[in-house]
């Protein structure tokens, strides 16, 4: 089977610091990753062509610096890389990249053989929409199986999938038939080690790169700032809070003594809580 | 969002700056609906808590406030129905089909863009829960128009645009986003970032039965089978009226028990911060913060977490925060409003055994006497 799954390079986010005065992104020197929330879908799907035979593209869209998450992904076994990268594609929203990255996908099908399941992540961590997924699920006129927790079978003789989908008070088990699109819930496996043979062919793999003539994109004004209709109009740092936390002496006091009197202030700011805490142990 | 070139989304310049005007055919879009969340019989609470926001957006348009009811034929569809009025709805919109019984994207999809593409709403607002990601993505590009994810404020502008805002790389920043050239304009907000309405006693309003050809042969995918979570669910996270959470602070995995332990004692469910989930030691669906639970409890007690500002999207609405933490300048000492400059893992102890003590139905009545 041929398995595509869509991964994007992020920036480290716990490192990401914000200019005081700007109010700008510092990213100066801040590492790039592959989309944590990728791995599970990158896992899977390796996972699914053990298991199945057949192969693993990944594709990215982004500046051409995206290379290197693409050749990452090559190191955890994935058999294909494409980089989808154009300046037309500049300032896309979730619309507009949901239409680029279908056009790829439909190129690669005429290209290499159509997809049997698209996979991406859960969310990104950067922009956190878990909207291109549905997005480009719609496009392709793609079955879509959101926040998949397990992949319980798949038959593919009847071109059959069974999968378990998180939702919001507990699981749902739905069939459909691929071609598919999933996106994966974290949690649900653990991204592999890559083997040696893996890293060498990954550093000596050729990235199939595509600008938006190559990925058979005709219209352009799908693409990028043009395409996207939602428009980002002011970018603002939170307020913070006037004051600070009001701070309990600690000095010379014991665990308890303190404990006694935190709990005085909780009461004295909230004093309906005193009756509505529940005391439930044993008494 | 993918930025190639800048790192910042640009600021008011581009088409945002031109003004353009609305195409013509979308100028009869008017109203605001909010989708009324109705899975296995029950409406989740993220859809009142939209009604009072939509309220709010429609009274400051003008225009009427619809709720949006898609289910099974029967009780539960119509009891939403009244609740979304019992919230301030003027009217409601309601597909009612057997096929609809179990969520799917297709039969949801295809109500949702059929009803928009009949009555043309200006806003349509939808809960960032599964269910309502599922179908939002799929409706807005149905329907090639723009849509903001996990909006934590929302208002209108000037010229009658949604002005959504929403917080962007892992909440360092706000970004307030427009739809200016497409109809509907769509949000999505996640449970609990909104305040919870009154519930009013006059479940009156218009009907608007709608029908929409589907039959279920045409429905690829089945429902085989659900699950529940039951009562083991930490669904409560996001509603409980008390919380308390841990942090790295705590040390090591084993010290949790002392953050169960003092919620087992006050009632509270318990929860903890992102790293603990990206260590392994709690699951993903305890986390609070930006990428896990909004909570808006009476009390927040937050154990060795130090506040980065991914956590603090999450607990901003909550009534009192308590913060306990080593560090004099951990940044949770900035929005907490008490703190205690301690270690969490020698004080959570004396803290429960304190509130045992305290709240025991004996000492209760010593104190009443």
């Amino acid at each position: 089977m041929h398995i595509l799954i869509c991964i994007k390079q992020v920036p480290d986010s716990a490192q990401i610091r914000v200019h005081p005065v700007t109010n700008t992104i510092m990213r100066q020197g801040v590492p790039t990753i592959i989309n944590p929330y990728d791995l599970f879908a990158l896992e899977e799907a390796l996972r699914l062509r053990d298991c199945h035979g057949g192969e693993v593209t990944v594709l990215t869209m982004g500046p051409p610096m995206a290379e290197d998450a693409l050749r990452k992904a090559l190191t955890y076994g994935a058999d294909r890389a494409v980089l989808l990268t154009d300046r037309y594609f500049a300032g896309s929203d979730t619309l507009a990249t949901s239409f680029a990255l279908s056009q790829a996908i439909a190129k690669i099908g005429e290209t290499f053989g159509a997809p049997d399941i698209v996979f991406t992540g859960k969310q990104t961590i950067d922009g956190d929409t878990a909207q291109v997924g549905p997005g480009i699920a719609k496009r392709l006129d793609l079955l879509q199986l959101t926040y998949v927790a397990k992949i319980v079978s798949i038959d593919l003789d009847a071109r059959e999938i069974t999968v378990e989908r998180r939702s919001e008070g507990g699981t749902q088990t739905l069939m459909t038939k691929l071609p598919c699109l999933i996106t994966m819930l974290e949690g649900t496996n653990e991204i592999r080690r890559g083997s040696l043979d893996d890293a060498l062919r990954a550093a000596r793999s050729q990235i199939v790169k595509w600008n938006a003539a190559d990925a058979g994109i005709e219209d352009l004004t799908k693409c990028g700032l043009r395409g996207s209709p939602t428009v980002v109009k002011r970018v603002f740092a939170p307020t913070a809070r006037a004051e600070k936390a009001e701070q309990i002496d600690t000095t010379e006091k014991t665990s308890r003594d303190l404990a006694e009197e935190l709990i005085a202030g909780i009461f004295s700011r909230q004093p309906a809580l005193e009756d509505e805490l529940a005391f439930d142990g044993d008494d | 969002m993918l930025d190639t070139k800048r790192d910042t989304p640009p600021p008011a310049a581009g088409r945002a700056g031109m003004k353009k005007e609305l195409p013509e055919h979308f100028k009869d879009y008017r109203h605001v609906w909010v989708f009324i969340e109705l899975e296995r019989g029950q409406v989740h609470p993220v859809s009142f808590e939209l009604l009072g926001e939509g309220r709010k957006l429609a009274d400051k348009l003008g225009v009427e406030l619809a709720g949006v009811v898609l289910g099974p034929p029967g009780e539960a569809t119509w009891h939403a129905v009244a609740e979304a009025f019992a919230y301030g709805a003027d009217l409601a919109y309601i597909v009612e089909a057997p096929l609809l019984a179990d969520y799917r994207n297709e039969p949801f999809t295809k109500a949702m863009t059929d009803l928009v593409e009949t009555y043309k709403p200006e806003v349509l607002l939808l809960g960032a829960t599964t269910l309502g990601r599922d179908l939002a993505g799929s409706v807005a590009t149905t329907l090639l128009t723009g849509l903001t994810a996990d909006c934590t404020e929302l208002d209108v502008d000037a010229d009658g645009s949604l002005a959504a805002t929403r917080p962007t790389f892992g909440g360092s920043l706000l970004c307030t986003i427009y739809t200016l050239n497409c109809r509907p304009q769509m949000a999505t907000v996640r449970p609990r970032v909104m305040a919870m309405p009154e519930r009013m006693n006059k479940p009156v309003g218009r009907v608007i039965q709608h029908e929409v050809p589907m039959v279920e042969e045409e429905i690829v995918t089945k429902a085989l089978g659900f699950l529940s979570d039951g009562q083991s669910s930490n669904a409560n996270l996001a509603y409980a009226d008390v919380v308390v959470a841990g942090g790295l602070g705590l040390g090591a995995a084993e010290n949790l028990k002392l953050v169960k332990n003092l919620a087992r004692v006050i009632g509270a469910e318990y929860g903890c911060s992102r790293p603990l989930v990206q260590k392994g030691w709690m699951p993903a669906d305890r986390q609070i913060g930006q990428t896990g639970k909004t909570i808006r409890p009476k009390l927040y007690i937050a154990a060795g977490i130090s506040g980065a500002i991914q956590h603090r999207v999450g607990v901003g609405g909550a009534d009192l925060i308590v913060a306990i933490n080593t560090d004099p300048n951990a940044p949770i000492f900035d929005f907490a409003h008490l703190g205690v400059v301690t270690d969490a893992i020698r004080f959570l102890p004396s803290l429960t055994e304190v509130f045992t003590h305290r709240l025991s139905p004996h000492s209760r009545d010593k104190l009443a006497n």
